[in-house]
């Protein structure tokens, strides 16, 4: 096995038992990236001296202390999250040029705990889409069928890790932006609860959805990078101060013998769903109750509302969110600012693409005098409801198991129309609007043509028991015959 | 046609806390511009507010000390805007769901006669930058923006231009009483908006509402509504319709003028800040800041009356500043009420005149309160004299000191000894056989000079009020 082609757990592993360096370790996935991303475009910017220099500073603190749990893994970075000295264009012309002056909590987090933090990753601008085709840096292609789309919005991450680009990496997820790309790309990616990771110095989408999450070739991976993830942040009022437990602990003799699997009804009941990836999904499921699992057809009645519920709240936000991106203090400032009104209405109309003003209008309108009863606040009653959904299931059963995307990836270019795009989060958009935990591994793959597609299945746990979502995703993925 | 005014105020008071609303910036005037700034106060890609526990606290004082109810469960929304002051181009603030909600203020009028101005509610919210202009540009300095703001919304119930100073003049004593704001004019602590209609005396319906921006001194506030009112009765008188707009006033031309109608007012698009979670008070932590609350001036008069024994003038001006009243209190300790009361003579009369003479406040005098105290009693008690204590007390106000040391180091005791004193008496009637003369051809007024001349050769220590008699009795008995 080439030293890129390692997950956390082995890298780290590796280096603990000095059997190579982090500098080679890292050299490697620089070797790797040169030779394969001018096909694949994960990356957008990857400062080789920068990543060289930490792995040395790595190797070298390695003599002095062995029990930093990431030292000197080199680990991939969305383009929006912040890191101190990087670019953080969030694939968007609007931040092209920009230099971050500060670290995000989650970078913080990962460089005590050793990481290096070396390239950043393409994504859809300002995390919005499902195919990365939206990102106004570059495109992106899915490392298993090079004509088709990663997913998105975390497509440089996925395709980064899916392609052994990257020993793993890290994305955003506010209504499928981890899990879609996760099962494209045949690579394990986690949606933490919401309030579990700090969002401090992640760049807002959806402030009320947004969270960040490790995307791994392994659920041991998963488990280690949110280990260093998680936990209260005085600098995100939204992270309580509930204990994080130890997660590789947790998943210590997983096994699927009397785990109470969910099979919501509405999950199922859905038109457009893929008969390759209904074929996964059942195999899936019948491979867990041959594991011993106990499977239970429950309901989530409000499920057909999420969608609408998401397209009002998320873009409300958003609206807000990427209202700073004015021209004033950073980013792109339009040549024709003649006065104050044209610096906003220039700056902003050349800095975002399509898919972003498409959503900053929506959420415009739905905020505004007249409207907000009828939309945002009808939706956020809509929202609870759908919580509720989720908690009751949650007094029955251990897990749902779900589709994750209704398709496998599909060729770029193919899906013009917004809202057949929007349709790929349907499965994953309930859980963000309930702040739920959920995880999309590997599950098999469709047969498309004479191409294999990866497909993964979903799993979703209550809030904030990520070690119970561990330990079942732990337990399927060393299931036989799925 | 008689007319009358609806008057409401939103007045902004900048609170006392060390950092900003929602970052840990320091809060310092007349530093370069754009030095106490962060991502969080200017808005970077990634930057989240933390809620600054000091602003809630002194929020909730406000609110406690003006009889409001405190709302345990408050929360923050974003009102949108576009404006270069505006960092995240949105301020966070309280609309549907504030800290305080109700209460008032009591104002005395210029007949005397008391009027109850009710308050709608406090909230909380962040200030924006400061623009400058220049030649040819403008700049931004953000060292301001995200000072913690609170906004008090009164009810309509002022119908005068004196009436909403004299509302804003007891706002600011009580806010600087409990020590949440220094409610400074000059600094911008404190700012209002106004929203002023008027209609026929009688009238049911009230008239069409017109806002006042841009007022920071109690004068041009004053100015601007009695400006105003003229204006809309102008406009009743002729029949010309008043349009419900937003005004600015101009201290230059001293008039208002139109900023914008209501069809151009902002669309705020007001929503839940889903960066915050709601603020979530205990009772007893509300308990605990109530504890924390001075008495009310006006409650602290009654008090200082009833327990010195002092006049309600005297009373009114000592609790009219927290610092006056505050030291007054500590100096009095112990003391009794006729005491007392000759201290807050000295205070009302000497201290106070030192204080202007100097420019310095009580709390930046070199005089503690034990020390004025204890001058006052080695007074009371005759140990100094009246002269002497006029004396020494410019002298312990700029410098300090143990007054009942430097009497005893100086030897500044009155000689209240009646032997010593008669000897004094008898040396100066015998020195003087002229004066003694024209004080038996009937010249009364010579006593007095004998008196003079006994605090002569006494140094200044003889008790005048020992002397007097004495002298009195000895030229009878000549």
């Amino acid at each position: 096995m080439s030293l890129h082609e390692l997950g956390v757990r082995q890298a780290a592993e590796g280096l603990a038992e000095k059997k190579f360096s982090s500098v080679e370790l890292t050299q490697a996935v620089i070797d790797r990236v040169r030779e394969k991303d001018s096909e694949i475009g994960a990356y957008l910017t990857f400062d080789e001296e920068g990543a060289l220099a930490s792995a040395k500073a790595a190797d070298e603190a390695r003599a002095a202390r062995n029990d930093l749990p990431l030292l000197g893994v080199p680990v991939a970075i969305k383009d929006l999250i912040n890191v101190k000295g990087q670019p953080c264009t969030c694939a968007s012309k609007m931040l092209k040029g920009y230099t971050s002056p500060y670290d995000a909590t989650v970078i913080k987090n990962l460089k005590a705990a050793g990481a290096v933090c070396a390239g950043r990753v393409n994504m859809d601008e300002f995390a919005m889409g499902s195919s990365t085709e939206n990102s106004g840096l570059g495109v992106t292609r899915n490392p298993y069928d090079l004509s088709r789309v990663p997913g998105g919005s975390s497509g440089g991450s996925a395709a980064a890790v899916g392609g052994n680009l990257a020993i793993a990496a890290f994305g955003t997820d506010t209504g499928g932006s981890i899990r879609q790309p996760a099962s494209f790309c045949n690579i394990v990616g986690l949606k933490p609860s919401y309030g579990r990771v700090s969002r401090f110095g992640v760049t807002a989408f959806a402030s009320s959805l947004d969270q960040v999450g490790p995307m791994t070739k392994s659920v041991d991976d998963a488990a280690m990078l949110l280990q260093v993830l998680a936990g209260h942040d005085e600098m995100d009022g939204t992270t309580p101060k509930d204990p994080v437990p130890d997660y590789m602990k947790a998943m210590e003799g997983a096994s699927m013998k009397g785990v109470k699997i969910g099979l919501p009804k509405e999950y199922y009941d859905v038109s457009g769903l893929d008969p390759e990836v209904k074929r996964i999904t059942d195999e899936a499921i019948r491979s867990c109750e041959a594991a011993g699992a106990e499977l239970v057809e429950v309901s989530l009645p409000h499920t057909e509302y999420a969608m609408a519920v998401y397209y009002i709240i998320a873009p409300a936000e958003a609206s807000a969110n990427l209202a700073r991106f004015d021209g004033v203090r950073y980013g792109h400032r339009s040549e024709r600012s003649d006065d104050v009104f044209n610096l906003y209405a220039r700056s902003r109309a050349e800095g975002f693409g399509p898919e972003v003003k498409r959503r900053i209008i929506m959420g415009t309108y739905v905020l505004s005098s007249g409207y907000y009863d009828a939309y945002y606040g009808r939706a956020s009653k809509v929202r609870t409801l759908i919580r509720r959904d989720f908690e009751e299931v949650f007094k029955k059963v251990d897990t749902l198991l779900t589709p994750v995307a209704p398709t496998p990836a599909f060729k770029i270019g193919e899906v013009q129309d917004p809202l057949t795009m929007y349709l790929n989060d349907l499965f994953t958009i309930p859980g963000s609007l309930a702040g739920n935990c959920s995880m999309s591994i590997p599950a098999g793959f469709a047969q498309s043509g004479d191409v294999k597609l990866p497909v993964g299945v979903q799993f979703i746990c209550d809030a904030y028991r990520e070690d119970s979502l561990l330990r079942i995703g732990k337990a399927f993925e060393g299931l036989s015959g799925k | 046609m008689e007319f009358e005014n609806t008057i409401g105020l939103e007045t902004h008071v900048q609170l006392k806390t060390n950092t900003k609303m929602f970052c840990s910036c320091l809060l310092k005037t007349g530093c370069e511009p754009n030095t106490n700034v962060c991502p969080v106060c200017l808005g970077y890609p990634g930057a989240l507010p933390v809620m600054n526990k000091e602003a809630v606290k002194l929020t909730v004082m406000s609110g406690l000390m003006l009889g409001c109810e405190i709302n345990r469960h408050a929360t923050f929304d974003r009102k949108n805007y576009f404006y270069p002051d505006m960092a995240k181009d949105y301020q966070i603030s309280e609309n549907g769901n504030p800290l305080c909600i109700g209460g008032g203020v009591e104002i005395t009028r210029a007949d005397g006669t008391k009027k109850f101005i009710r308050i709608n509610h406090i909230h909380l919210e962040e200030d924006a930058a400061k623009i400058n202009h220049y030649a040819a540009h403008s700049g931004v300095d953000f060292n301001r923006g995200g000072t913690p703001l609170m906004e008090i919304v009164s009810e309509p119930d002022i119908s005068s231009a004196d009436e909403a100073i004299a509302y804003l003049t007891a706002l600011k004593e009580i806010l600087v009483y409990a020590g949440v704001s220094d409610c400074n004019l000059e600094e911008g602590n404190m700012r209002s908006d106004v929203n002023i209609s008027i209609r026929p005396v009688g009238a049911e319906k009230l008239g069409t509402k017109v806002e006042i921006k841009n007022m920071n001194t109690f004068k041009g506030i004053h100015a601007a509504l009695e400006y105003e009112a003229r204006r809309q009765r102008e406009c009743m008188v002729h029949s010309i319709p008043i349009v419900q707009e937003t005004r600015r006033w101009d201290g230059d031309s001293m008039e208002t003028a139109s900023m914008r109608s209501k069809e151009n007012a902002h669309d705020y698009r007001y929503f839940p800040e889903p960066d915050l979670v709601p603020v979530a008070l205990t009772e007893e932590q509300v308990a605990e800041w109530k504890a924390l609350l001075p008495e009310k001036p006006e409650v602290r008069r009654a008090r200082m009356i009833e327990e010195y024994g002092i006049a309600e003038y005297d009373a009114g001006v000592l609790s009219q500043h927290k610092a006056n009243a505050d030291y007054f209190e500590a100096a009095a300790k112990g003391l009794d009420k006729k005491t007392a009361k000759l201290l807050c003579n000295l205070y009302m009369s000497d201290v106070m005149a030192l204080m202007n003479a100097t420019g310095k406040a009580i709390s930046e005098c070199a005089m503690k309160p034990e020390a004025l105290r204890s001058l006052v009693e080695l007074s009371a008690k005759g140990t100094i004299n009246g002269p002497t204590l006029k004396e020494l007390l410019p002298e312990i106000f700029e410098k300090g000191g143990d007054p009942v040391a430097i009497v005893e180091e100086r030897g500044l005791g009155a000689v209240s000894d009646t032997a010593a004193l008669e000897a004094f008496v008898d040396q100066a009637i015998a020195a003087n056989p002229n004066v003694v003369e024209d004080y038996k051809a009937g010249k009364k007024a010579a006593a007095g000079f004998f008196v003079g001349q006994v605090m002569k050769l006494s140094k200044g220590k003889a008790d005048p009020k020992m002397v007097g008699p004495m002298i009195a009795k000895k030229l009878a008995a000549m």
